[in-house]
């Protein structure tokens, strides 16, 4: 492969990639600071329904949709531009461009105003017969289906570099982002279905009634691939760019590959097990979910060892010795090369948060822990970890790239991600032994089971609660000084050329393996497993005899709608 | 592929095997089980407690904005209990402290679960899926006392 050149970026991509970067990271001050008050909430240091004019459950919206959909979405299609270009060279509409990263705005600002006037106060999942205004619907979906367009743009730019560079084999961190977004498209279809078809009509009244159950088992259709839309792109930091940065080769360029057509294949039919304690689904069909879950770990056992080769490679070549010693040689403290440092602790992180997965995913086992503060103790080690990590420091790198800016305030920022991970570490393990002791999540326990003068006080809840709000508390010291790196950086004056130079390894091991050349049978055998998984239940639940659901709003329990 | 990396997929798919092969024999060996599709029983909105015979009882419980209905069920030690569940108004969950009964309480259909509490003594029902303003006060438990065997 040969050396890449740095790549000029046109003013409206620039511009565009920009404004996600830094709306989503604006709007992550907001979120980083609901997670603050909601383990000081569950610790019983605030003691009441509402802090500073924000309700609880408002602000734990405001977490989850901030920090989890939409920082996500907005990194994740700068990022993508960036690597489409660059790695593609592409030349792309810029009209097509601003209109869809506009609906992405424009959406997240109308699904905002409802949240913060506390008209949706439904938490991310939103789950029906808890009804928001229909404003907060309507702008999530404009925020998906912006989101649409650009791997649209990309596809195409990538069909066109196959035709002029017959034989080649195509970019990996193209294939990643193709492979991030072919599985975002697949999950979000299911949530259009319920959103729009669902969702809208019922919210604004035109139909008084619901099946909460396909709403459920359509959410969970999304949701789980979800999380793997969130993965995918620290992998391509993982694979493409960290072996760079640490002076060695992508360990196997087919491993890399497979990893990433095995998520196309694995990462949506197992939806159900969010919901083995449901009814009104068979309990065949959440162990089928639960078989092909413990497929989807198996990528992520490759990338363990292909990362970890990788990265042993590099440091042998810096010196490295021994069976142990050579970890000692990696670039865990210089600031230009922050990423490594945000990298590796994602890793450390996602060794506990994998472990934690397949012990939700393994159906009876999920009956200790479903629904328990264990399940955020399990998703801030792998959402919290190598997923925010990874965009964090990406972020600051785009940022950079894009406007010939140096990185401020160097040395502190190299330590945000290792006070990060301390501070999840103490989080997990008090939400985690926590859940075991069945403290439930989603819950403000201020006022009943923090509260010693309540009848509902839980007295051994409350080391656990603690070591939490101690842990939350350091993961938001570490927000802070990536805030001031972050807008430091962004407010200096301009020092370099604005260009996108990334850091890409070369294989040790570059075998061209044909089937692993193209996404058509790996995107096939995903629709044949949707269909295996989900015609079944899907047909079960529409003809299943669930009654329809009227609407309630979260602060009263007088419907809204009479029963059809 | 590179042939370390057959063998780490080949050992991590035995791995993953090992536990699920360990699932199964949880749930054939043990009993351990997931709720499924009720199909005999249609939503309800009432509470009641009803006694099949001397060793099962059968609890249609039901979760609303805040409470459950009934809020407190007496049983016998050993005694089976069938957890019929239903949702009145939004979705709820039940969780009974110090077991691995975890339900989802949702509206228009029924939930199950079959279990027997053994030891005497007061077992706390907490409802574990936000359900509006009054979530966390939403709690109910179950007795298991002998002076339930005599009634």
């Amino acid at each position: 492969m040969k050396e890449e050149q740095g790549a000029a970026v046109d003013s409206t991509h620039r511009v565009a990639a920009l404004s996600l970067v830094v709306a989503g990271t604006t709007l992550l001050v907001l979120g980083i600071y609901h997670g603050l008050v909601q383990v000081l909430y569950r610790a019983g240091w605030i003691r009441s329904m509402s802090f500073l004019g924000l309700d609880y459950y408002q602000g734990l919206t405001l977490h989850g949709v901030v920090n989890a959909i939409v920082y996500t979405t907005f990194f994740e299609v700068a990022f993508g531009y960036v690597l489409v270009v660059y790695f593609l060279r592409a030349k792309l509409n810029r009209t097509v461009t601003a209109v869809a990263v506009g609906a992405m705005l424009v959406g997240t600002v109308i699904a905002a105003v409802p949240i913060l006037t506390g008209h949706a106060s439904v938490l991310y999942t939103f789950y029906p017969p808890l009804k928001a205004s229909p404003w907060f619907y309507v702008g999530a979906a404009l925020l998906v289906v912006g989101s649409w367009v650009p791997f649209f743009q990309w596809i195409s730019a990538y069909v066109r570099w196959r035709r002029e560079h017959p034989g080649q084999k195509s970019p990996l961190a193209v294939v990643g982002i193709l492979a991030t977004f072919t599985i975002w498209l697949i999950a979000t279809i299911p949530l259009a279905v319920e959103v729009l078809l669902l969702l809208i009509p019922w919210s604004f009244g035109w139909v008084s009634s619901i099946n909460v159950v396909l709403a459920r088992t359509l959410f969970w259709f999304f949701g789980h691939p979800l999380v793997y839309f969130w993965l995918l792109p620290s992998y391509v930091m993982y694979y493409v760019m960290l072996p760079k940065l640490v002076g060695g080769k992508l360990f196997s360029d087919a491993a890399a590959r497979l990893a990433f057509f095995l998520f196309v294949v694995f990462s949506a039919p197992v939806g159900l097990h969010h919901q083995y304690a449901d009814p009104g689904v068979s309990a065949g069909y959440k162990w089928l979910h639960g078989l092909f879950t413990f497929f989807v770990a198996l990528p992520s056992f490759i990338t363990a060892f292909t990362v970890a080769a990788s990265l042993e490679f590099g440091a042998r070549k810096a010196g490295g010795q021994g069976w142990f010693r050579w970890w000692a040689r990696l670039p865990y403290r210089d600031p230009d090369r922050y990423l490594f440092a945000y990298g590796f602790c994602g890793l450390v992180l996602f060794l506990f948060g994998g472990i934690t997965g397949i012990v939700n995913a393994s159906v009876t086992m999920n009956n200790v822990v479903h629904n328990t503060s264990w399940v955020p103790g399990h998703f801030h080690t792998t959402l919290g970890g190598p997923v925010f990590l990874s965009f964090l420091g990406l972020s600051l790198w785009m940022v950079g790239e894009l406007t010939g800016r140096e990185v401020r305030l160097p040395r502190a920022n190299v330590w945000v991600p290792y006070l990060w991970l301390l501070g999840v570490a103490l989080f997990s393990v008090g939400l985690s032994v926590a859940g075991i002791l069945g403290e439930p999540r989603r819950t403000n326990l201020a006022i009943t089971y923090s509260n010693p003068e309540s009848p509902l006080y839980q007295a051994s809840w409350e080391f656990w609660t603690r070591l939490g709000a101690v842990g939350g508390i350091l993961m938001t010291l570490a927000m802070g000084v990536y805030f001031a790196v972050f807008f430091a950086t962004l407010f200096s004056p301009a020092r370099k050329r604005r260009e996108i130079d990334i850091p890409v390894a070369e294989p040790l091991h570059d075998e061209d393996v044909p089937w692993l050349r193209n996404f058509a049978p790996w995107v096939a055998a995903a629709i044949v497993l949707l269909i295996v998984a989900y015609v079944p239940p899907l047909y079960e639940v529409l003809t299943g005899g669930t009654v329809p659901a009227v609407p309630y709003e979260p602060h009263s329990p007088a419907p809204l709608a009479q029963s059809p | 592929m590179e042939r370390h990396e057959r063998w780490v997929l080949l050992s991590s798919a035995g791995l993953m095997s090992v536990f699920f092969a360990l699932l199964l024999y949880s749930a054939l060996g043990w009993g351990a089980s997931v709720p499924t599709c009720v199909t005999d029983v249609r939503p309800f909105s009432q509470g009641r407690i009803e006694k099949i015979d001397g060793r099962r009882v059968a609890a249609y419980m039901v979760a609303r904005m805040w409470f459950f209905d009934p809020s407190e069920i007496r049983v016998a030690p050993g005694t089976e209990i069938n957890l019929y569940l239903s949702a009145l108004d939004v979705t709820h969950g039940l969780y009974i402290e110090g077991t691995n009964v975890n339900l989802m309480a949702v509206p228009g259909t029924v939930n199950l679960a079959r279990f027997r509490l053994d030891r005497e003594g007061e077992y706390r029902i907490l409802c574990h899926e936000y359900c509006g303003l009054g979530h966390q006060n939403m709690a109910g438990k179950i007795v298991v006392t002998r002076a339930a065997s005599e009634g």
